[in-house]
């Protein structure tokens, strides 16, 4: 076991364990975003830099600080170390930056992005992002990918994070799309032109922080914020057939897999329950998602009563009062 | 003349065979070693020695050496990086080309040192030339029982490929080297681990230049202690200089490290003055990504010593005032050269080989090269020079591997040291973008 220090906070972890994951025990505002990182998959993180963390204790043994700031979701803690994340200045700038980078050659189209809503990004760039840009420049910009029929790329979008890439690895059988060029120009893509088809292909969407890779069976059906998650189950044959269906009265008009408040999925889904199922009558029922952290989709809640939800987290209770009464 | 450790027997005719190489002392070490001595002791000798890494960061080789995991059962690696590709260097290049043999007796006895049975080459993928050259004087080792099994009777086996990469400049990181060699795209890999613990094949691995390797057998032969004695404080040894630019005499240059800049760029015996007689406007000493000093500040620390072609001496005042040995690539600038096209000219490169892994060198290299564009190209507006400046800032120290550091780096340092020629360039559109418009100002402040 590791005692570390986070943001002056003790927390008590098992060896081995990443400082972001430490973080997430301690839970709430002190852990640091990441875009790349993602628990269910092996080797991911340390690209997108947004979870930079300074160690300014390296541990009991060596108390040096380290140079450089680093990734929380890649360094292992040692015992005695202490992390200033939201408490150090240089960390929030370092932040601020990067999302400048991620922001430069973003298309910024979520009026019209299915993603949005429920996009790391948008969160992202609320939290730690500036309103205006210094970047002058034309962004850059693809060209529309095939992957076939139900899976969409949007590669403009893309902040190349490389979770799809791992999941494809990791979670289905072949990996037929993968990052080709170099800077940014790298792209995914298939190469020659080809289909992600297999069982769990579908994942990939679920991944997908932004709005890269998205569900054709769901592009511009609805936005995210209008529609009622559901926590869901089928007996599936493939997969362990517990999703989220998001509907609108009686109509299902997507299927995801379930997320965690960091937008992790719990269990992946296969296809047949993602893409083939949006009957309410496939479905069993077991009641609304719980839906935490991702911005509007909680604005919208109905878990409770419409007058205990937090619009506005500091609205005076007589203004509270006057909103309608369900 | 200095001391010539690599460069000795180097126009030697037909030194590229083994024969000719043998002759004038080739592969002495490889006997020495193998036979009189236990692998620590080589190390020892190496840290003794003082070399540093030659590639560009100066870490001491004998430390590097002596951090090799050893876990029981697991093979160990020594890999060459030969993906010389910094804009300006060209020593590793012409030094395998000329004398393949010197370097292959150094990976023999640097392998024996590290104890790796399978060693490995990794050449840049344009020198496939160079590739055919070093194939072929390790073939000849091969059949002269210099490597395979049982070298020279003393039971140590050890089998030396050379693999080409792509030609990538981010391969030249060790990390992404490695992922290279593994037949995987070269994207650098997080760290920790390091290759140390966890690098090729996942097993312990040393990474090091070619011209590092090549130092060995020499240390080898005449003790660390005599090569420690070559060259001044922590700078130990020789180095080999890639001149270029406005000089009389490009080319490579072996130096003993210590020898005064000023000597290194006016002397015949080095770079013969500046070409046609000019004046000296600026150098970048160590290779595109480390910073460009003035002509007063790379003659002359900040202190007023004179500055000397060794680590130290060059990183005299920290980036303020000072710059970096790094690889060894001696550019240089007379008075009619433009800063701001040339800072345009390295950001574009760094755009280029990016790899795109992570997002501060992947999105703010392009956005350095976009904005220099724009203000060579006489469309800058002033508060773009601030702008470059908190770019370079956010990328440096923000990446996976240091290339955005490098990026980043002569970018700040131009603007540093030359921001008049930057403002000039906004205030005057017109003039700046005229055919072969230099900016002048800049050097009447160099003389005062």
């Amino acid at each position: 076991m590791a005692k570390i220090t986070f943001d002056g906070i003790e927390v008590e972890v098992e060896d081995g364990t990443t400082i972001l994951q430490a973080a997430r025990k301690i839970g709430g505002n002190v852990v640091p975003p990441a875009m790349c990182f993602y628990t269910p998959l092996k080797g991911s993180g340390g690209k997108c830099r947004v979870c930079l963390v300074k160690v300014s204790q390296g541990s009991a043994k060596d108390p040096r600080p380290m140079p450089k700031l680093v990734a929380s979701c890649i360094t292992p803690v040692q015992d005695g170390m202490v992390v200033e994340n939201t408490t150090n200045e240089d960390v929030l700038n370092a932040r601020k930056s990067i999302v400048e980078m991620l922001l430069i050659n973003h298309p910024l189209d979520c009026p019209i992005c299915d993603q949005a809503g429920e996009c790391s990004l948008q969160d992202l760039s609320y939290e730690h992002g500036v309103s205006a840009t210094r970047y002058e420049e034309e962004r850059r910009s693809f060209n529309k990918v095939d992957l076939g029929p139900y899976i969409q790329l949007h590669m403009t979008r893309c902040i190349l994070c490389y979770r799809c890439v791992y999941t494809a690895d990791q979670i289905t059988p072949e990996r037929v799309h993968g990052v080709l060029g170099r800077g940014d120009a790298a792209e995914i893509g298939t190469y020659i032109e080809n289909v992600v088809a297999n069982d769990f292909s579908g994942n990939v969407i679920d991944v997908c922080p932004v709005g890269a890779l998205t569900d054709k069976t769901w592009r511009f059906k609805n936005r995210v914020w209008f529609t009622k998650p559901l926590d869901a189950h089928r007996d599936c044959p493939t997969c362990s057939g517990k999703v989220t269906l998001w509907a609108r009265g009686e109509t299902v008009l997507r299927v995801t897999a379930r997320k965690d408040q960091y937008n992790e999925v719990e269990e992946f889904i296969c296809n047949t329950c993602r893409f083939d199922k949006k009957e309410v009558s496939d479905w069993t029922i077991e009641g609304p998602r719980h839906i935490e952290r991702s911005s509007v989709i909680s604005a919208n809640h109905y878990e409770l009563p419409v007058i205990n939800v937090p619009i506005v987290p500091n609205l005076p209770v007589s203004t509270k009062k006057n909103l309608p009464q369900e | 003349m200095g001391l010539k450790i690599l460069t000795e027997h180097i126009n030697v005719p037909g030194i590229e065979t083994l024969e000719v190489y043998r002759k004038h002392g080739g592969y002495k070490s490889v006997e020495k070693a193998l036979k009189t001595m236990t692998p620590d002791e080589v190390v020892e000798e190496v840290k003794t020695s003082g070399l540093r890494g030659r590639g560009g960061a100066g870490f001491p080789t004998g430390m590097k050496w002596s951090f090799l995991a050893k876990p029981e059962g697991v093979p160990r690696y020594l890999v060459c990086n030969a993906d010389e590709s910094e804009p300006g260097t060209f020593k590793d290049r012409w030094f395998m080309e000329k004398n393949p043999h010197a370097l292959v007796e150094g990976m023999i006895t640097s392998s024996y040192a590290l104890g790796a049975h399978t060693s490995y080459i990794y050449i840049r993928g344009e020198l496939l030339f160079i590739l055919r050259i070093l194939e072929k004087a390790i073939a000849e080792a091969y059949a002269a029982g210099l490597l395979g099994k049982n070298i020279l009777g003393s039971g140590y086996d050890l089998d030396l490929h050379v693999a080409p990469g792509g030609g990538a400049y981010i391969c030249g990181e060790e990390t992404a080297l490695l992922e290279s060699l593994e037949g995987k795209r070269g994207n650098p890999r997080n760290k920790p681990p390091f290759p140390a613990v966890k690098g090729l094949f996942a097993s312990p691995t040393v990474v090091n230049n070619v011209e590092t390797i090549a130092s060995v057998p020499w240390i080898v032969n005449n003790t660390g202690a005599e090569y420690a004695k070559v060259g001044i404080g922590r700078s130990t040894g020789t180095k080999l200089i890639s001149a270029s630019g406005n000089i009389n005499k490009p080319g490579v240059y072996e130096i003993e490290l210590g020898v005064p800049v000023e000597e290194f760029i006016y002397s015949d015996e080095y770079c013969g003055g500046i070409w046609k007689g000019k004046q000296l406007k600026a150098v970048v000493p160590g290779g595109s990504s480390v910073p460009i000093l003035p002509a007063n500040l790379i003659l002359k620390t900040a202190t007023g010593e004179d500055r000397l072609m060794s680590y130290e001496s060059l990183s005299d005042g920290g980036f303020v005032t000072g710059s970096m040995l790094g690889s060894g690539a001696f550019i240089v600038f007379d008075e009619d050269q433009c800063i701001v096209r040339n800072t345009w000219n390295y950001a574009r490169f760094y755009h280029h080989e990016s790899c795109g892994q992570c997002s501060p060198c992947r999105e703010g290299t392009g956005w350095m090269e976009k904005v220099l564009h724009r203000i060579e190209y006489g469309h800058g507006h002033q508060q773009d020079i601030d702008l470059l400046v908190s770019v370079a800032k956010q990328i440096e120290g923000n990446t996976i591997c240091p290339l955005g550091d490098a990026a980043a780096w002569p970018v700040a340092a131009a603007i540093r040291h030359f921001r008049d020629e930057f403002e000039w360039h906004i205030k005057h559109p017109q003039e700046a973008t005229a055919p072969g418009a230099v900016y002048r100002g800049q050097l009447a402040t160099i003389e005062a």
